[in-house]
């Protein structure tokens, strides 16, 4: 069963006064980050888009958030267009978006709040959140006080929290340091094989994709639309070590393969992009 | 935690060592006001002692700048009969009467300003220009409207200490970062939620800082209004001790404003630690 469905989402943005761009090869003042993006998610399985930079995948994730209105097209989120965030999606930012002014264990209630869920109740599941990530003495801790990878562990334990059906997440440990990085990788995938949550996750990162991914849709540079959807065949549970199995080095040379050709011509878009009319 | 950022390491570190913690512990923002001047002191013994010796070596005429031993001993005998206290009341109290109202109007009026880019279109032009009148101008206007008691004193005060407040908030509403915006809609919240769960907390930091200029400035205004006809007050002391040629007085009486001054900016960063005790400590980061 399909729990997201696009069809034809197209979104354009309108450059600021005097601006322009290149879309092959014609002038305008409107970005193209979105040209048709059609892609089918099935419940409870988790895909990865990759694409080069500003082929409008965050775009995509914003749309399917509720968080932006695409220019045409339409999202479906069980069989229902999304025109608002909805309380059965979750989102992780890159940056983290952590509210400074809150402990980690309030950050967590923050989502519960707005619910309705009374204060013993949220109290009660951002702690069991809390512990699931290995952070149950941080909980009185600032944002500030917490390290990266920290941060970001509270940031995916507050959009848990509301127990969403579909965790969007947008390249969420981009600003990590690389052990950090698959240390994360590695919780994500053993907290998610626990749940039946629908995960769409953006990354740069090949590796990460293959790691993480049932699917790995490929997105065009702008604007963006699915390439190609790479099935990952590497069994689960999946442990850090199939990142050294040859399957894994298959898989990953199937997902260049396919994003190689875009990144290029995303590079040659940039190289010929009039930085000024005049 | 706050308080652990608050004092330097070596304080902190000290009054654990000898152990009688709880004790210390009521003291450590005193201790770090002590650590703090410890290094400021000398240049201020510096400045009393020229003080002292310019009159003393006839460089400038003692009738007008008395040495500063005299005006210290000036200063406590005023003290201790209890007259300074009680101008240095009023004035505090004028400030505060003028300030709280400033708070009270200058932080609702940001946050419409901020928000609303309508409300902002409508009411900028008149805000700006009003901001642009010199006080000084102002002040025989408001002798004029409102008389010369407390009201016209307390509305110069309002009015000055506005536009810190005013200016300041609207700018933390402004400079919230939209990722906490996205971040609080992704979780669905309402307009109002996201008012006092995001906008407002994000503000408060550069709110608090408007707030504690706001009342340097009431405690600067006030002087200045009260030597426009008051009967009480720091800025009367000051002024009939001019009069009169009560210099030594007189240099009390600025003396006691240093002092008041002093006092109430070390009370404010205090204060604004406190509400802010959320936020990384820039101190920690230049170190």
């Amino acid at each position: 069963m399909d729990i997201i469905v696009a069809k034809d989402v197209r979104k354009k943005f309108k450059l600021k006064h005097g601006q322009q761009v290149k879309n092959n090869g014609i002038v305008s003042n409107e970005i193209d980050a979105l040209g048709g993006f059609d892609l089918n998610i099935k419940k409870g399985e988790f895909l990865v888009l990759v694409g080069p930079s500003g082929s409008g995948k965050s775009v995509f994730l914003d749309i399917v958030g509720g968080l932006s209105t695409p220019t045409s097209g339409v999202v479906y989120l069980d069989d229902k267009p999304v025109d608002a965030p909805s309380e059965k999606t979750g989102y992780v930012f890159q940056q983290y978006a952590l509210f400074p002014w809150r402990t980690a264990l309030s950050n967590i209630e923050f989502g519960l709040e707005s619910r309705g869920v009374v204060k013993e109740e949220r109290v009660k599941i951002a702690r069991e959140l809390l512990s699931l990530f290995g952070l149950s003495d941080f909980e009185d801790r600032y944002p500030y006080q917490l390290s990266g990878g920290m941060q970001q562990r509270v940031a995916i334990a507050r959009a848990l929290a509301t127990k969403p059906e579909v965790l969007l997440m947008d390249e969420p440990f981009a600003a990590l340091d690389a052990q950090t990085r698959e240390i994360l990788q590695n919780e994500l995938i053993r907290i998610w094989e626990g749940t039946d949550t629908t995960v769409i996750f953006v990354t740069h990162s090949i590796d990460e994709a293959v790691f993480l991914a049932d699917r790995v849709a490929v997105v065009t540079a702008r604007p963006g639309k699915i390439k190609e959807i790479i099935e990952i065949d590497l069994p689960r549970p999946r442990h850090g070590d199939i990142r050294s199995c040859s399957a894994f080095a298959a898989n990953r040379h199937k997902v260049w393969g396919a994003l190689k050709a875009e990144v290029n011509k995303a590079q040659q878009d940039w190289k010929h992009a009039p930085v000024n009319s005049k | 935690m706050s308080e652990e950022l608050f004092v330097p390491s070596e304080v902190g570190l000290k009054s654990r060592s000898i152990d009688i913690s709880s004790y210390t512990k009521q003291l450590k923002p005193l201790f770090t006001v002590l650590y703090h001047w410890s290094f400021g002191i000398p240049l201020v013994l510096v400045f009393f002692a020229v003080w002292e010796a310019l009159p003393r070596l006839g460089i400038i005429n003692p009738l007008f700048l008395p040495p500063f031993s005299t005006t210290l001993k000036t200063l406590i005998d005023l003290t201790l009969s209890g007259e300074l206290l009680s101008h240095s009341l009023v004035s505090l109290q004028r400030s505060a009467a003028g300030f709280s109202l400033a708070l009270l109007i200058a932080v609702p009026f940001g946050f419409l300003m901020g928000h609303f880019v309508q409300f902002e279109k409508y009411t900028d032009l008149l805000v700006q220009s009003l901001r642009n009148v010199s006080l000084f101008a102002l002040l025989p206007i408001f002798l004029l409207l409102l008389g010369l008691g407390e009201s016209s004193k307390i509305a110069i005060i309002f009015y000055a200490a506005s536009w810190q407040i005013l200016m300041n908030t609207i700018n933390g509403v402004k400079s919230v970062d939209p990722i906490y915006i996205k971040a609080a809609r992704s979780m669905g919240v309402s307009d109002f939620e996201l008012f006092t769960k995001v906008i407002l907390p994000a503000s408060i930091p550069s709110i608090v800082i408007g707030a504690r200029l706001g009342a340097n400035v009431s405690l600067m205004v006030v002087i200045a209004a009260e030597m426009i006809g008051a009967k009480s007050g720091l800025g009367f002391f000051i002024q009939n001790a001019e009069f009169n040629f009560l210099v030594p007085e007189m240099y009390a009486g600025v003396l006691t404003l240093a002092i008041v001054g002093l006092t109430v900016n070390y009370l404010l960063v205090w204060a604004e630690k406190k509400m802010t005790s959320w936020k990384r400590d820039v101190s920690s980061a230049i170190k």
